[in-house]
């Protein structure tokens, strides 16, 4: 038993926190593109927080529940309904069986993630369920979902749902994201950069380009110029690494990005700033904000430390509120 | 950054670091690079999430609550990079050889697999018999894995057959297909899109997902070809399958 999907979306993909330690053979990491989104749906559910989610883009998926289910949606508000209701984001909702998910409306964020309890059951390789297309492997048979799909998961015996329901509590947001203002810390060549484009880097807004995906996420502004061309050997790159293309506009390499690029390192998107920054859809536009590296490690700090907060909150609620059932 | 003579260190984020020699493709700092890797892979922390040779880089991908907790009052940047000091600072005591294994490959180098050869032996003005030979001639060092799951650049190519990236690249190059850039060889582990001078191609599977190794190569090997007939190319091939 599980969740069906009716009808698939534009990319639909089982994620989990990524494929680590085996870069160095070339395989990318990959995993959600929205790490705080991913951590809160498990964490709304008391699993363990890298449990795989559903990833999924605006247009996203038709799902049916076979089973009653208790399932979080987090990251994108797309308009979701279940069976013809309005539900809500961030909250731990109680789903019975038979029920439709729909996602009705484009409103705000670009990916939702969607958590069951305990977890999808998917088939993982090399330690981790993320779906990599490239390779075909992880997640759903190494594929975005398709009509009819069934993904499984522990159902819960004792869990008998009549009603959909919320439970009466929320995860607040607000604090993990920043409006479309991206931190970064400077790369090896950004020195390189001249005056001129070091300072048009943080004082023009960039557009997200239509050509953007789960590999890298393009730029359109100002042509950035290096005073010093340099031809660099391949080296390793890392999620959220700013590379400056040779048509003088930058790359920011997101979650399937390649191991290694040979491109000009202007600077790394801090990692508190990732999440925000995959939110953001294409045409919309982003500010950049340079920081320390010594900064960027105490906002996420901070940022895991709330994490964990929430987490203490969650598994608190969840046992008092299933003790009183 | 922290500057000496011999390297640089940087980061690559706020969750990774990268150990940089600088300087051109060289076999000697490549030597380098792998013993750290092999010193670097014995850290066996769950902090540690990539150790990632280049050329003549390494870098190391952290989990930056997981080293913060270890790294006490200092930050977790600065204790990785300590790290990276200490073990660098080991090398120079290194005397022995650290090599990896010797593998070799059969390579078809039939003009129906080798779209660019007789387009490089009249560049270079040597018959294609005599690209091949050179070609086979050497032994290679895998200086590092990237661009696709399993993708060796291996060098150095012999002078006399380096020869530059093609013009436009290929839409599609078939898997196995083996190529020269500049005076890089390597060989296409998927059907992909690239830009080297195809001069024969491999039956041999390079990226096998189901294999607890998926790939057959690793960084640090050292990698021999030898030419095959068309009809041992085939036969290669169907066994594979």
């Amino acid at each position: 038993m599980g969740l069906r999907i009716i009808k698939p979306g534009i990319a639909d993909s089982i994620q989990d926190m990524g494929r680590y330690g085996f870069q160095q053979l070339g395989i990318p990491p990959g995993g959600v593109m929205d790490r705080i989104a991913s951590t809160v749906a498990n964490t709304l559910l008391g699993n363990k927080i890298d449990e795989p989610v559903l990833e999924m883009h605006f247009p996203a998926a038709t799902i049916l529940f076979e089973t009653s289910m208790m399932i979080a949606l987090t990251g994108a508000d797309f308009g979701a309904e279940i069976n013809g209701k309005e539900v809500l984001t961030n909250q731990a909702i109680l789903v019975p069986a038979k029920s439709e998910l729909r996602f009705t409306k484009h409103k705000k964020g670009s990916k939702v993630y969607l958590s069951v309890e305990e977890g999808f059951l998917t088939s993982q390789w090399l330690g981790s369920s993320s779906t990599s297309i490239l390779l075909h492997k992880g997640g759903q048979e190494g594929r975005n979902l398709i009509k009819n799909d069934l993904l499984e998961f522990n159902n819960r015996e004792d869990l008998e749902i009549d009603t959909l329901t919320h439970l009466p509590w929320r995860a607040s947001m607000a604090e993990f994201y920043t409006d479309n203002l991206i931190a970064f810390m400077p790369g090896a060549e950004y020195p390189l950069l001249e005056k001129i484009s070091q300072s048009g880097m943080v004082t023009n807004k960039f557009k997200i380009s239509a050509h953007s995906n789960r590999m890298g996420y393009r730029l359109e502004g100002q042509a950035l110029l290096l005073g010093n061309k340099k031809e660099c050997l391949s080296s390793a790159v890392s999620f959220g690494t700013i590379q400056l293309l040779p048509n003088a506009q930058m790359i920011v390499l997101m979650a399937d990005h390649q191991t290694t690029g040979g491109y000009p390192r202007i600077g790394h998107v801090a990692s508190s700033s990732l999440p925000t920054l995959s939110q953001v859809s294409a045409g919309e536009s982003i500010q950049f904000e340079l920081i320390t590296r010594d900064e960027a490690e105490v906002i996420y700090l901070q940022q895991q430390q709330n994490l964990q907060q929430l987490q203490n909150a969650c598994n608190f609620r969840l046992q008092e509120y299933f003790k009183n059932e | 950054m922290v500057q000496t003579a011999a390297y640089q260190i940087y980061p690559i984020g706020d969750q990774g670091i990268t150990l940089d020699y600088g300087g051109e493709m060289s076999e000697t700092v490549n030597k380098k690079i792998f013993q750290l890797y092999k010193l670097l892979k014995n850290w066996q922390s769950d902090a540690v999430l990539d150790v990632i040779p280049a050329y003549h880089s390494i870098s190391i991908i952290y989990d930056l609550v997981k080293i913060k907790k270890i790294a006490g009052e200092h930050s977790a940047y600065k204790y990785v990079e300590t790290k990276l000091i200490v073990t660098e600072a080991l090398l120079s005591n290194e005397s022995s050889e650290f090599e990896g294994r010797k593998i070799n490959i059969p390579v078809c180098y039939d003009l129906s697999l080798a779209p660019d050869l007789q387009e490089l032996a009249s560049l270079h003005q040597l018959k294609m018999e005599e690209i091949i030979e050179i070609h086979c001639s050497k032994i290679y060092r895998i200086y590092m894995i990237g661009f696709l799951p399993g993708f060796a650049y291996m060098g150095t190519v012999d002078d006399r057959i380096a020869s530059p990236r093609k013009a436009s690249p290929r839409i599609n190059v078939p898997a196995g297909s083996v190529g020269i850039a500049g005076s890089q060889t390597g060989i296409y582990p998927f059907d992909s899109p690239g830009g080297w001078q195809l001069i024969g191609q491999t039956p041999l599977q390079f990226f096998d997902a189901t294999k607890e190794n998926p790939t057959l190569l690793e960084p640090g090997n050292q990698v021999c070809f030898h030419a095959i007939s068309l009809e041992e190319f085939h036969h290669l091939k169907n066994k594979r399958s």
